[in-house]
């Protein structure tokens, strides 16, 4: 179990270095690096960000941010930049549009759908043993308590 | 009754997503460049690099700009493929040679086969970045007036030429 678990913690580490660095003498320039590197996908790996992965195109891409910040260039014209090459599969936070508008809504509406049967469901067997102690209960019970009484008495004569 | 309804309407719906699912190709990013025109490079050839080539030196011709290099193992696939098209002198073909040594792409040219018109340089991968470029090997088909009218990511098979290039590139030729 101990061994398990260990494995399990050993999978849910993810690596959390980042491959190379480019350093900014700037510290806001260098917030919007990381930032940006965190946001971009790398089209190779597909699930990993530019910061993250060691493959070439995102060793490109990683120097393409930094030289467009060094120029001074704003994130969101980065981003423009980025999306205009390679569409807007390239942001691992996809924008809201016509097309995407499924991929936003759809966790909302069936986290409702989910609450609204655990309402029903639960408001169903509520209703359901408040009849069953009503119907007469207690009249079970004695019955059954003089059953219980004579096979004490009498012991169980299977 | 309902309560066996609802379980299988509920999985026909997850099957048909899950289906649908399975024919999409992941892979297959769309291009954001169809219908755009060309970015714009100004790169060394291959075989000279003192001379430069850029897309405005190919106005009014067909081209096929395909993305290629020495160390990429799909691309050899592809090869004879390429080298089929380029006997039929149907479409000028330039190649990018993409991140690569001169004298490997040399040498890969040489012992392969050269189905390129032209090769230009790309050894920093800059031109890549412009054109979008993920995975090589990848083919643009470019039309005369400079835009881009079809992308075509990974190794260029036969039936790929037969069915969509050279159909597509007819077309493109009969454009003005």
């Amino acid at each position: 179990m101990k061994r398990l678990l260990f494995i399990f913690m050993l999978m849910m580490s993810g690596s959390s270095y980042a491959v190379d660095t480019h350093q900014l003498s700037d510290p806001k320039q260098q917030e919007s690096y990381e930032i940006l590197t965190k946001e971009l996908r790398c089209l190779v790996c597909q699930n990993q960000t530019i910061a993250d992965s060691n493959a070439e195109l995102a060793g490109d891409l990683r120097r393409q941010v930094y030289e467009m910040l060094q120029q001074g260039k704003s994130k969101q014209e980065i981003i423009q930049f980025m999306t205009d090459r390679y569409g807007d599969f390239v942001l691992y936070k996809p924008p809201f549009q016509g097309k995407t508008s499924v991929l936003w809504i759809a966790p909302v509406v069936f986290l409702l759908l989910g609450l609204i049967m655990v309402f029903f469901v639960i408001r169903r067997k509520k209703a359901a043993a408040n009849l069953h102690s009503q119907a007469g209960d207690l009249e079970m019970d004695a019955e059954k308590q003089k059953k219980i009484r004579s096979l004490l008495e009498k012991g169980d004569p299977s | 009754m309902l309560k066996y309804i609802i379980p299988l309407l509920l999985f026909i719906i997850m099957a048909v997503f899950l289906a649908l699912g399975l024919n999409l190709k992941p892979n297959e990013i769309p291009s954001p460049f169809i219908n755009k025109p060309a970015p714009i490079f100004s790169a060394p050839k291959l075989n000279a690099p003192e001379e430069k080539l850029s897309p405005a030196d190919l106005k009014g011709k067909v081209w096929l700009f395909n993305v290629w290099a020495s160390w990429c193992v799909s691309c050899r696939a592809e090869h004879p493929v390429l080298n089929e098209l380029a006997k039929q002198n149907a479409v000028v073909i330039v190649g990018l040679n993409y991140k690569d040594e001169p004298n490997d792409a040399k040498t890969w040219l040489d012992t392969l086969g050269n189905p390129y018109n032209v090769s230009i340089m790309d050894q920093d991968g800059r031109i890549g970045i412009d054109y979008g470029v993920y995975g090589v090997p990848e083919t643009f088909v470019i039309d005369k007036k400079g835009l881009i009218r079809y992308k075509h990511t990974g190794p260029v098979t036969a039936e790929d030429v037969q069915q969509t290039l050279l159909p597509l590139i007819a077309k493109l030729q009969a454009e003005p």
